[in-house]
């Protein structure tokens, strides 16, 4: 089978996506990204060489912005939906220096 | 006596303006109908009772005093839960944004203030507009009003059904792969996905940041096209919006399609599609056909790789745009964990319903080490060939006319149980996003089931002027069943 | 017989641009607020919220690549780079991997009189993360947004040097040219320029690389010297001792003067890189990278031909003076106000280095008007003050800037030149020192000397010396 998930695999995945799936959940999400990804190598049809990659669809390019002040302080919105915070910073576990 | 439910929001602005009806009888009466249907429907997120009320009173005065003019001013609107609104809970149907109250609105919010319309509150959707049918939502499935055992479609069911059960005059949605135009075919309604880049997305929370455009939904043609004209605007904040020359779409509001080239797609009428939707579909071209369209099949080609070119891209931009729900600065965070990643695994795995996991698992995976040309790469370039496809048919046709969906809205729990076949049923919309295109949906009839069928509406980027002509053209015609809303108990 | 090593080393340098917003949002990128108060829904990944890209720093990225003889990509886009980190509010940095902006270019550096060129492989715009400080009593950390999306351009350069001398020349050179540029203050120390050390070794005369290992946490010129000598001290024993050299990143601890490596079963450095949805490309025309050389300053070389030509000053005062943008600055400006380059030269060198040094201070760090500097100048000219009271209120300007004119007269240091009253007080300085009149008679010329000083003394510092020894030998 060509599209053969790995246990190993899932848990890289969940790794990168900061997922912690129980052990149905990972036996599912692996028989959905083996359905999905049978599904998705059928693009493998269509010749693409030499196409170029359409990353946006619109011609536009430049957008900027002058480089100017125009916000003041946002503190008070920073923490106001914040889950925990201590004084004026939000707080997470301790992270490894 | 008017009933001030039935009417559109067109009506319902003049009706204001004449001094017919008041802002607060018009807020009030579909805030009672909102008490009355929306425990059988669950359109609603949040109601914003009291807020609207106060609000009635402040655009009264600014009509009164002829501060505010539009032809929406004092029309009432509901808001997909995934527009940002500033001071009022936005949720994306998700656990994940539980107790999340915006600091800011989004562009579309304050364009639909200085228009002197008021917000009834928020619109159930799938969780993050993944989805089709608006059953993965945090806070309950939607049903839909025509019949409360079928879904509403999706992602924005909860916009699509308060406007169908007359909850709401109209609403916003957001249309990433037909999340606007399907739940509009299949509650009866008109709704309209624009042009890439002419909507704001700015305070709109992305799924995929290169499909995702907020669109209109109303009554019928003229509510949508207007409420499109209010919301479009150029946006400094998002940088892939784009200046066009004339943001009033309602000049397009014209009763004419002499010698418009309509196109149908051969290869999208096939035998999949459900017969009725067929159709009906095939009898409103023939009436297009009547006043003046020339009408002619062609095969567009490369449509069974729509969906697999879109899931890649939409999952990879989604796994990276919800990184941000992370349990540190906004929303959800999970209890008892050990340290920094137990936090943020915890907080994340409790906070997504398992359709968003599906596609964050999906997207990280199509973006990692060593997968990232084979399927990341591939489907760009997919969606180039695909691009190609529809250039090459606009050169030829004025529009295009689709189905918005193969059939007519599932019952509820069916497709939850096989999201390959969800997939599926959005073949026909998801070119549209992928190509930047403007697509509408208008109601063209029922099933004998009495459920409503869509047809799609499909225009050349920047040409929602054809878009609109050929839908106002055949709802002019009046051939289809007008809606009707539901009555609470009715059910 | 143990065998010889080669050092390969490349550097990946962070400088900090000197915009006046951040790179994506209009929060300022000023130093010192207080915690998450220059943060808005933008900068502090509110969901829904939307970068827009400031010109500026493109403008900056493309004088850096131009002047590091890069060439500059017609069309560059940002990417997405993903991991998660607290300090990063979207668990995405948005940069460019792909099509940076500038690539292929190279500085020269110059060792003992050698030339070499150090390669630059590419350069690329993004943005910098928060801060995170750790609070040991709730054993959590705290996060400060400020200085998310503060504009960074990181310059990678090929792995071209071998020794901490040339890495140090090539920072150098760096920093010249972007300060030249006014790009950036690059001040190492303060963290607006960052360098991580790519370094690996092998045995001298193969051709292929040693694994290499990727230093963090360098903060000094000295941490960086020091890091090169602690790694390939390591490296070396580890193939000596018949063990391998894993590639990893380590951090620096200069107080230890050791390195350890940054591992965790999170950090799996697969960063899902794709090109940024949110912002559109860029596009270059040959147009406006003109535009970018016509506005480019004078940089370091040129300004040292011009100093050598115009300005007859030695050429290691030169060189000092034009070894900081500010200090050739703070000196163009002082001169073109006093016109007298030497001696405008002269103080800098002199009292200015010593200042510098006795302070503990960078160059950048001197904060006096020039106008100051040529005021004490001019006065000295004159003859109004003499040197001691220059030396003492230039110190004053230096550390305080005063201004000198005022602080002359309040302390009444202007030098005493009326003759008549000078005459009064050597002659009573005559009076009393028959021994050293005598000893001056006697053919002793070094009396004269003390004559002065006791007159001076006697002023209280404010006489025209001058005028005094004149005086002195006449009445004698």
């Amino acid at each position: 089978m060509s599209n053969h998930i790995s246990d190993e695999t899932i848990e890289y995945v969940g790794i990168l996506a900061q997922l912690d799936l129980n052990e149905e959940e990972k036996v599912k999400a692996k028989e959905d990204m083996e359905q999905m990804l049978e599904y998705i190598d059928t693009l493998n049809e269509l010749d693409t060489e030499g196409i170029e990659p359409k990353t946006h669809i619109s011609d536009t390019t430049n957008v900027f912005r002058e480089d100017v002040v125009t916000n003041g302080d946002g503190s008070d919105d920073v923490l106001a939906n914040a889950p925990l915070k201590k004084d004026e910073y939000l707080s997470v576990p301790k992270t490894i220096g | 006596m008017i009933n001030i439910n039935e009417l559109t929001a067109l009506e319902i602005g003049e009706k204001i303006k004449n001094k017919e009806i008041t802002v607060l009888e018009t807020v009030d009466a579909f805030i009672s109908q909102i008490e009355k249907v929306d425990k059988d429907v669950n359109s609603f997120i949040t109601v914003d009772k009291e807020e609207a009320r106060k609000k009635a009173l402040l655009i009264q005065e600014k009509i009164d005093s002829g501060e505010i003019s539009g032809p929406l001013a004092g029309v009432p609107i509901a808001i997909k839960d995934n527009i940002s609104t500033k001071g009022l809970l936005t949720t994306c149907a998700s656990k994940i944004l539980d107790g999340y109250i915006p600091t800011f609105s989004a562009t579309v919010i304050d364009n639909i203030e200085k228009a002197g319309m008021i917000t009834l509150g928020k619109t159930n959707m799938d969780e993050f507009a993944m989805g089709s049918t608006t059953e993965t939502s945090h806070y309950g499935e939607t049903k839909n009003p025509w019949n409360l055992n079928h879904v509403p479609g999706g992602s924005s069911g909860g916009s699509c059904t308060s406007v169908a059960s007359g909850e709401a005059p109209v609403s916003l949605g957001s249309d990433t792969g037909g999340s606007i135009r399907q739940p509009s075919s299949f509650c009866g309604v008109t709704g309209i996905k624009p042009t890439y880049g002419t909507v704001s997305r700015y305070g709109l929370i992305a799924y995929g940041s290169s499909l995702d455009q907020i669109g209109p939904i109303g009554k019928d043609v003229k509510d949508a096209v207007s409420l499109l004209s209010v919301i479009s605007s150029y946006d400094e904040k998002d940088s892939t919006s784009v200046k066009r020359d004339d943001y009033d779409f309602t000049k397009y509001l014209v009763d004419d399609v002499k010698g418009m080239k309509i196109g149908v797609p051969r290869d999208y009428f096939t035998d999949d599609m459900d017969t009725e939707v067929k159709e009906k579909i095939y009898s409103a071209i023939k009436a297009l056909e009547e006043k003046g369209a020339i009408v002619e099949e062609f095969n567009l080609s490369l449509v069974p790789f729509a969906i697999p070119a879109y899931y890649v891209i939409a999952s990879a931009e989604a796994s990276s745009n919800l990184e941000r729900f992370d349990g540190v600065k906004y929303g959800f965070r999970a209890e008892d964990y050990d340290d920094l990643h137990s936090m943020y695994k915890k907080t994340r795995s409790e906070g997504f319903g398992s359709e968003v996991k599906r596609r964050i698992m999906l997207g990280s995976f199509v973006l990692s080490s060593g997968y990232y040309d084979a399927y990341y790469l591939k489907a760009l370039k997919v969606k180039a060939l695909i691009k190609e496809a529809f250039d090459k048919a606009f050169a030829k046709y004025d529009v295009i006319i689709a189905p918005a969906a193969p059939t007519v809205a599932p019952k509820l729990g069916e497709s939850l149980k096989d999201p390959m076949k969800m997939y599926l049923s959005d073949i026909y919309t998801i070119s549209v996003n992928l190509c930047g295109l403007p697509g509408m949906s208008v109601p063209v009839g029922k099933s004998e089931g009495g459920l409503p069928i869509g047809m799609q509406i499909i225009a050349n980027r920047w040409d929602e002027a054809n878009m609109i002509k050929t839908a106002f053209a055949y709802e002019s015609t009046g051939e289809y069943e007008k809606c009707q809303m539901l009555k609470g108990g009715e059910a | 017989m143990s065998k010889q090593y080669e050092t390969v080393i490349g550097l990946e340098v962070h400088v900090e641009l000197a915009t006046k917003t951040k790179i994506f949002c209009g929060c300022s990128t000023e130093f010192g607020g207080a915690p998450n108060t220059h943060t808005c829904p933008v900068c502090t990944g509110q969901p829904g919220s939307l970068p827009v890209l400031n010109k500026q720093v493109v403008e900056y990225a493309m004088a850096i690549g131009v002047a590091t003889n890069c060439d500059i990509t017609p069309i560059c886009k940002f990417d997405r780079k993903n991991y998660f980190y607290p300090d990063n509010p979207q668990n995405y940095q948005i940069s460019q991997l792909y099509l940076p902006i500038a690539h292929d270019g190279y500085v020269e550096i110059e060792i003992n009189g050698k030339k070499k060129k150090v390669r630059i492989h590419e350069m690329h715009m993004e943005e910098d993360a928060g801060k995170l400080i750790h609070d040991e009593w709730t054993n959590s950390s705290l996060v400060d947004y400020n200085r998310s999306g503060v504009p960074l351009v990181e310059i990678v350069s090929e792995p071209d040097m071998r020794n901490a001398d040339e890495v140090m020349a090539y920072l150098e050179k760096l920093r010249l040219i972007i300060q030249y540029l006014g790009a950036s203050d690059a001040k190492l120390h303060e963290g607006s320029m960052r360098a991580d050390v790519n370094l690996s070794v092998r045995e001298v005369g193969t051709e292929e690389f040693g694994t290499r290992t990727e230093m963090k946490n360098l903060n000094s010129f000295k941490a960086i010297a020091r890091a090169i000598e602690g790694e390939t001290k390591r490296q070396i024993e580890l193939i000596e001792d018949g063990r391998k050299v894993v590639q990893e990143t380590r951090r620096w601890d200069d107080n230890k003067e050791s390195s350890h490596a940054m591992r965790s079963k999170e950090d799996a450095k697969d960063y899902r890189y794709f090109p940024e949805p949110d912002l559109v490309p860029i596009s270059i025309s040959k147009e406006w990278i003109s535009e970018i050389k016509e506005k480019q300053p004078e940089l370091r070389e040129e300004k040292l031909a011009r100093y050598k030509e115009e300005f007859e000053i030695p050429k290691y005062d030169a060189e000092i003076l034009t070894g900081s943008k500010h200090l050739a600055d703070i000196f163009e400006e002082t001169t073109k106000l006093s016109g007298k380059p030497k001696k405008v030269s002269n103080w800098l060198m002199v009292e200015g280095l010593r200042l510098v040094k006795e302070n503990n201070m960078e160059m950048e760090d001197i904060h006096f008007k020039p106008a100051s500097l040529a005021i004490i100048i001019d006065l000295v000219d004159k003859g109004e003050i003499n040197n001691q009271v220059a030396k003492e209120v230039f110190e004053l300007v230096f550390k305080e800037d005063i201004d000198p004119e005022k602080y002359i007269e309040e302390k009444g240091l202007k030098s005493v030149n009326d003759t008549d009253e000078l005459k009064k007080v050597v002659e009573e300085i005559i009076a009393n020192n028959p021994k050293s009149v005598e000893d001056y008679h006697n053919g002793k010329e070094k009396a004269i000397g003390f004559l002065v000083g006791q007159t001076m003394k006697a002023m209280k510092g404010k006489a025209n010396p001058g005028i005094v020894n004149k005086l002195l030998k006449e009445l004698l």
